[in-house]
């Protein structure tokens, strides 16, 4: 019998959305936008991890993870890739625009008790977004982690987020980047493979490092698993969840994965939480 | 200065060899360099070598009309490069290119093949030991076929 703690629903934008104006929109691939976006009334301040309601009026409502800096208050970050109506609509949103935001919801990284372990960051395509706060906090806190990981992996270079921020973490001194795609034309020089292909060789302490992983749900367990070849326990992996999110709450249950509610008990959870729930295939 | 063999030895597809054994397999071994740009091998050429590379990345790749050269995957030091030396009709089955600076050791296929039919406790370990590569290739080849992200619609 699993015992569910209490729905902590937000004090304010729970239900109703927030207008938020679109500030800013970047192409970041493709298929995917990066969109700022300003509160029309008072701000909030999302946790690494956490997502929002994204709200195409007329059209419908996703869950969309932040992407920005957690320790920026004002504007909200997210990036979208569009694949139906919603995020198609949210993506063709242009600068002015304004669009509906409830939350944020759900859990976040755990960036307070990974301090003082080795941090090792894996991204499958645009499962770098919901990482990229966790990268932000980390960089800033340098001193506060010991071994700086980013594994970094995509279908095709140019399917790459964030590429010229991923440049300038790589030439830092502190951190170790790794990037490889799964097939490449061109002048690409980089690794060509499966993203777990990059954890044999990453310079982390498995006794004492975090992880934190998101990308396509059968990318994550491929990269469990070679996380727990090279020796990190299940209690250290982390893992973001997606499923049918709607009302973000904890109440609607469309998210539901066995006894668990994706966007009230996650959508981070660790590993050791999670992994039995994720072999059935029934869910 | 390392020798040959003790070079093998620090390689993971040869670690553990017995040292008669390492020798052994060095005699068919010599060490090459590879400038950025250059060929190791081309597809449906003889496949008379293999390599293991100890620095730099070599691309493996196929040419497809209208694409051109797709890299299907990259190995890097420490990996080995072919093994179609081992089977008939012993032609390599891609190409495969420094894309930066390389410096591997190349070891004769067809001396090797001679050792390993002299020696079959010999030829039994590398079998072992290179169907491992194989296997942790094709499991590799396997999850690129998922097209993963391709079906992604995690923001």
């Amino acid at each position: 019998m699993v015992t569910l703690p209490a729905a902590e629903a937000p004090a304010r934008g729970a239900m109703t959305p927030e207008p938020y104006r679109v500030a800013a929109r970047t192409q970041e691939t493709a298929d995917t936008r990066t969109l700022v976006l300003e509160p029309l009334g008072a701000p909030v301040l999302p946790a690494a991890g956490q997502f929002n309601m994204l709200y195409a009026f007329g059209i419908g409502e996703v869950p969309i993870s932040t992407s920005g800096d957690p320790a920026l208050e004002g504007p909200l970050v997210h990036t979208i890739r569009a694949v139906g109506a919603v995020t198609e609509a949210l993506c063709a949103s242009e600068p002015g625009a304004v669009i509906g935001v409830r939350g944020p919801f759900g859990t976040s990284w755990p960036l307070a008790e990974a301090e003082g372990a080795d941090l090792v960051i894996v991204a499958g395509g645009i499962g770098l977004a919901p990482l990229r706060p966790a990268v932000y906090h980390a960089l800033a806190h340098r001193d506060a982690y010991g071994a700086f990981c980013l594994l970094v992996g995509a279908r095709t270079p140019g399917d790459l987020l964030y590429s010229q921020e991923l440049e300038g973490w790589r030439g830092r001194f502190d951190a170790e980047v790794g990037v490889t795609v799964d097939s490449a034309v061109g002048e690409w020089r980089g690794r060509v493979g499966v993203v777990s292909r990059l954890i044999p060789d990453a310079a982390f302490d498995p006794g004492s490092a975090v992880a934190l992983v998101v990308g396509p749900e059968i990318m994550m367990t491929f990269t469990a698993r070679a996380l727990l070849e090279r020796g990190i326990p299940k209690e250290r992996i982390y893992l973001s969840m997606e499923r049918n999110m709607r009302c973000g709450l904890g109440h609607c249950g469309h998210c539901q994965l066995g006894p668990m509610l994706i966007c009230r008990d996650g959508p981070v959870f660790r590993y050791d939480e999670i992994e039995a729930l994720m072999e059935v295939r029934e869910l | 200065m390392h020798t040959l063999d003790e070079l093998l030895a620090e390689s993971p597809v040869f670690a553990g060899l017995e040292p008669d054994q390492l020798e052994f397999i060095a005699g068919c071994a010599q060490n090459v360099a590879f400038e950025q740009g250059r060929r190791l091998f081309r597809e449906d050429d003889p496949a008379d070598t293999f390599y293991l590379v100890r620095r730099g990345r070599v691309a493996l790749s196929t040419h497809v009309s209208a694409r051109g050269d797709v890299t299907i995957e990259t190995i890097e030091p420490g990996e080995i490069v072919g093994w179609s030396w081992l089977f008939p009709p012993y032609t390599w089955h891609f190409d495969a290119r420094a894309v930066e600076d390389v410096g591997a050791v190349a070891f004769d296929g067809a001396c090797l093949r001679g050792k390993c039919e002299a020696d079959h406790a010999l030829g039994y370990e590398l079998m072992r030991r290179f169907a491992q590569v194989m296997i942790d290739r094709l499991q590799h080849t396997r999850m690129l076929l998922l097209d993963v992200y391709g079906h992604a619609s995690r923001s």
